[in-house]
Order: C-alpha cells, then sequence, then structure tokens
C-alpha cells in the first residue's frame, strides 16, 4: 500500500477510533472533555497530538477491568503482563481484536517468507503472558504447523526441532542462546542437524552484536520483534531485511514524542514511543506512553512496503527491567520487601547474564533487630523472601541480606538497579 | 541456682557481609580499642556470615564495633575447660550427650583447651553440665 494511501486509511481508522472511545469508554470520554476536545476536533492525521495520553498507570487504576468498553459476553481472552506494584495489568480482547493481533504477527512472518511449508516451535511460555499464544495464532494463521513447546525441557525441544525438522522458532534471544548450548552438549549442530534457519526474537533487550553471535554459532537468522501485553502481544517484526521493524499502520499509529515535554518529534529523532491501537476494541489503547525509547526510520524500506519502520528499543523511560521475558518494575520489588519488617527500606537489585540466563539478584538491608546469631533463622528468612518475590513477579530472585546502612543512599532519584548484563 | 549466671560468657555475634575485608574491618575497630580476643569463629550463611568473638571487655567491644556501623548482638554461650591432649574432648561428650549443641568451636589456652559451646536451653545445661563434673569458665576469667 502506497505511503499516501496508508495515511488515508490512518485517518480514517483514527476518526472511527475517536468517535468510538468517546462514545463508548467512559474513562476516554472524561479524558477528551478534560481535553476539551470532541471526536470531530480529529480532521488530519496530525491532530492525533490533540488526543490526551494513556500510562501504565491508567491500566493499573483501571484494574481488573475498568477500562472495558465491551461487554464480558464479548470478550474471548484475558492476558496479564506484571504491573508495576503488586497487582498485575489486564488486558481483554474481543474476537476482532484476537483476530487483528493474529493477522499483525502473521503478516509479519510473511514478511520474512515463512508460510505454509514451515514447521514453527513457539518457545514462549504460555499462559498469562501472551508470547506464547500469540506466535501460535499467527503460526497458524500462516499454515504453518506449530510446535507449542512453551519453555523448559530444553533437550526434548531440541529433539523435536530436529526430528520435527522445524524451520523457524519464536523464543527469547538469551533462550536460543542457552539452547544452542544445550544442543553442542548434546552433539546437535543445529547448522547441520537441523533445518532452523529463523529465530523470531525479542520480549527482552538484545543487540546486533548478539544476533550476529546467534548467526555464527547457529546459523540462525535473528528477526527482531516487538509488542507488549497492552498492544495484544508480539505483532511486529523486522521484514527480511533485518533493518527496523514494520509497524503496520492500519492497525497501530506510532509517535514519538519527547518524554519530557509531550511534544511529537520528527523522523530520525529519537524518543518515546507512543502507540495508538486503531482497531482495538476491548478497551481503549490511545496515544498510549509505552515507555520504550526509539525513533522513526526515515527511509523507506528496500522491501517496499510503507508501513513505519521503527529503529532497535535503545533504552526506557523509567526504570522497568525486562528479565527472561518478563517485567520487573523496581517499585514491585519494594511493594514486596516492604511487607517484612525485618528488612530496612533500601534495596538493590542486580542484574547479571550467565550462560545467556538472565538472573536477578536482591540486595536488602537486615535491620539490625533483626540480626540474629542464628543462621538458619536467617536463612530461611532470606528463602521465604525469595519466594514472596517470584510469587510478585513471576521471576526468580536470590535474596542477600546486607549491613544495615551499607547499600547506597540517593538524594534524587534513587538508582535501585545494577544492570550488569551485556547485550 | 543464683550464681550459674556468672557462667554465661558474652560473645558478640557481628553480621557481616561477604565483602573484602572485613574481618579486617572487625580486628581493627577491636585492636584500637586494645580489645584483647580470646575466642574467635566466622560462620557461613548464605552472601553473609555471622563472626562469633569472645573478648576480654565485651561491652565497650560491641559499643565501638556499632559506632563503626556494625550489627552487633550478645549471644550468651558456655565455655568448657578441657584437658590439652589427645582425649581432651572425648572426656566431655559422655556428660554432653543430653544437651542440644546448636554450634560450637575451641581454642588452646594452655595449659588447657577450651570449648565454647551455644546451647539451647543455657541455665539447664550448665546444671547438667557441673553435675556431671565438668569445669566450666565464668565470666570472671574471661572479662
Amino acid at each position: 500500500m502506497p505511503k499516501d494511501q496508508l495515511d488515508r486509511l490512518q485517518l480514517k481508522l483514527l476518526k472511527i477510533l475517536a468517535r468510538r472511545v468517546y462514545d463508548s469508554s467512559p474513562f476516554y470520554h472524561e479524558r477528551m472533555r478534560e481535553a476539551g476536545m470532541t471526536p470531530q476536533d480529529i480532521r488530519t492525521l496530525a491532530d492525533v497530538t490533540k488526543l490526551p495520553f494513556m500510562t501504565k498507570k491508567d491500566l493499573r487504576d483501571g484494574y481488573p477491568d475498568k477500562l472495558f468498553m465491551r461487554d464480558r459476553s464479548e470478550l474471548i481472552r484475558y492476558h496479564a503482563s506484571s504491573g508495576t506494584t503488586g497487582k498485575p495489568t489486564i488486558v481483554g480482547y474481543t474476537r476482532n481484536d484476537v483476530e487483528n493481533w493474529s493477522e499483525s504477527l502473521a503478516r509479519a512472518l510473511t514478511s520474512i517468507g515463512l508460510g505454509k511449508e514451515d514447521v514453527i516451535q513457539v518457545s514462549n511460555t504460555y499462559g498469562l503472558f501472551s508470547g506464547g499464544l500469540g506466535f501460535h495464532y499467527a503460526a497458524e494463521k500462516i499454515g504453518a504447523v506449530v510446535v507449542p513447546a512453551s519453555t523448559g525441557n530444553t533437550e526434548r525441544q531440541l529433539e523435536l526441532i530436529r526430528d520435527l525438522e522445524v524451520t523457524a522458532i519464536a523464543a527469547t534471544p538469551s533462550y536460543l542462546m542457552y539452547m544452542g548450548e544445550v544442543a553442542e552438549k548434546m552433539g546437535i549442530d543445529i547448522r547441520r542437524d537441523t533445518k532452523l534457519r529463523s529465530g523470531l526474537l525479542g520480549a527482552e533487550p538484545w543487540s546486533d552484536r548478539m544476533r550476529d553471535r546467534i548467526y555464527e554459532t547457529m546459523g540462525v537468522r535473528g528477526f527482531n520483534c516487538f509488542g507488549a501485553s497492552e498492544l495484544s502481544g508480539p505483532m511486529f517484526l523486522e521484514c527480511a531485511e533485518q533493518d527496523g521493524i514494520h509497524f503496520w499502520g492500519d492497525l497501530a499509529l506510532v509517535e514519538i514524542i519527547d518524554p519530557d515535554s509531550g511534544e511529537p518529534l520528527g523522523p530520525g529523532q529519537k524518543g518515546e514511543m507512543v502507540v495508538t491501537m486503531l482497531q482495538k476494541e476491548a478497551f481503549p489503547m490511545v496515544r498510549y506512553r509505552m515507555g520504550d525509547i526509539t525513533s522513526i526510520m526515515e527511509e523507506p524500506c528496500p522491501c517496499g512496503r510503507a508501513h513505519p519502520r521503527l529503529t532497535r528499543i535503545q533504552g526506557r523511560v523509567d526504570d522497568m527491567i525486562i528479565i527472561r521475558g518478563i517485567n520487573v518494575f523496581p517499585s514491585q520489588v519494594e511493594h514486596a520487601l516492604m511487607q517484612h519488617r525485618e528488612l530496612g527500606n533500601e534495596f538493590q537489585i542486580v542484574v547479571d547474564r550467565k550462560d545467556h540466563m538472565d538472573s536477578m539478584l536482591v540486595r536488602v538491608e537486615l535491620r539490625p533487630e533483626a540480626f540474629t546469631d542464628d543462621i538458619v533463622e536467617l536463612n530461611e528468612l532470606r528463602e521465604y523472601i525469595s519466594s514472596r518475590l517470584k510469587g510478585v513477579l513471576n521471576v526468580s530472585a536470590k535474596v542477600e541480606l546486607v549491613q544495615s546502612g551499607t547499600l547506597p543512599r540517593f538524594e534524587g532519584k534513587a538508582k535501585r538497579v545494577v544492570d550488569r548484563r551485556e547485550y | 541456682m543464683s550464681d550459674i549466671g556468672k557462667y554465661r560468657i558474652k560473645q558478640l555475634s557481628i553480621f557481616s557481609e561477604n565483602r573484602p575485608s572485613r574481618l579486617g574491618a572487625v580486628a581493627k575497630v577491636l585492636r584500637d580499642g586494645k580489645i584483647n580476643i580470646l575466642g574467635f569463629s566466622i560462620a557461613e550463611g548464605a552472601g553473609y556470615g555471622v563472626i562469633r568473638v569472645l573478648v576480654d571487655r565485651p561491652e565497650e567491644a560491641r559499643d565501638l564495633l556499632t559506632k563503626e556501623g556494625f550489627v552487633v548482638k550478645f549471644t550468651d554461650v558456655l565455655a568448657i575447660q578441657m584437658e590439652d591432649r589427645p582425649g581432651g574432648l572425648f572426656d566431655l561428650t559422655d556428660q554432653m550427650k543430653d544437651i542440644n549443641i546448636e554450634y560450637g568451636y575451641g581454642y588452646r589456652s594452655p595449659p588447657y583447651a577450651v570449648l565454647i559451646i551455644r546451647v539451647e536451653d543455657i541455665d539447664k545445661s550448665i546444671e547438667k553440665l557441673i553435675a556431671g563434673g565438668l569445669h566450666l569458665l565464668d565470666n570472671v576469667a574471661f572479662h
């Protein structure tokens, strides 16, 4: 679809969306009223900036389903992602939402040349996390054979890749790297013994260097995938050019803004990604601030698609960290730690990567009163906190008790995270 | 009954992270305070340790360490004198068989040797040990 045609379609969809959320979302209606606008104010595509922003906080405050604008009878699915405090963010889907989500990712799979002759192993977690089912539906939609492997039992996963002649895998880049090592130990040469050639990789930060390494060691071409449960799940992918992620313009309208002023930035300028889901039905997803730092690429993609291309995510505006594909906010950790009166107020999260596996260590100060000569008791406390964290974060964390007064103190914004990973 | 309290020896338990030269830091505070270390052990937790020290002036040592930011607790332990020869420890064990020892360590203090133990029920243990004829050191001998 040529650029001008895409623009016209986007404008049309944006007008319909503004009307839809104004009429059926009390939450967003109120936002628009506060902003002193009505759906009629959307006359050009640039008018999108008149619409008020939405943030993660809105979703959190709307827990579980206050933002939904469709009846339960019209919903067919829930997914959940970790929120910034104890509570998860719930996303709901109508049948059309699931359909558009599958369509989006199916198109992406087609854009890298996958089709019905392919066998796609989905090694993303199935469940509340949208990664597994997202790829599952998309792969089915293009007529590929799906191997719903989910995560874990890596040796069996590798046997399946070899025996079922899997051609593409959806996974986190670190899990694929790990698989490569296990394969080597098992005596499986992925290049020689398997037909695996494409990796649909995302859900955590990674780099071109890692992409090169995956190709060198396994002969697998890694394609960068973007998604978030708020948008539906994994949705967008690089095309065969492997240079920038295409955002389907009929499904999503992407803007880049200055995270401080909220003002729009031009092509090529780095800023915060803001996404409007043009066809989302279950709840409004209008000018949602993703918190990811990226830029829109100016030059048209050599593949010929006019859909905007975004560069690799270059950071976050907040302090969210992604560990083994799971979003973790330091505030969640804080929330969980504060439940224990044995612990002080200071803590530090140390993230590292060993053998391609992310690890998280939470260092927290033990209150002097809680110190005991009984090591068994202290170890029990440590393990109890660790299990509580796992319950809240869905990712395991080691806990280290440190001496009161030894963690760094901050006058301004606390820097709780030490990320030692090399991507 | 009333004077068995004197067999409670005040041990300093110091919380210590697994960081380089934590032991050195503790030792320096004690040296600067001219406090003599009589017995000593390090216990390994997970990612941290507990330094256990017997000193000649426990209150002073605690205050000095606390002032330097250390987290310190007193723990009452028992000190049993034993013969400094092969079988010295074995001689005690028969009288100690009913006592639940949480941890222990020993050191030589010529002409004797000393076994330090932390027990579950300290008063009952003192009575049993004395009744068994063992020689407990009192805190005057220490402090």
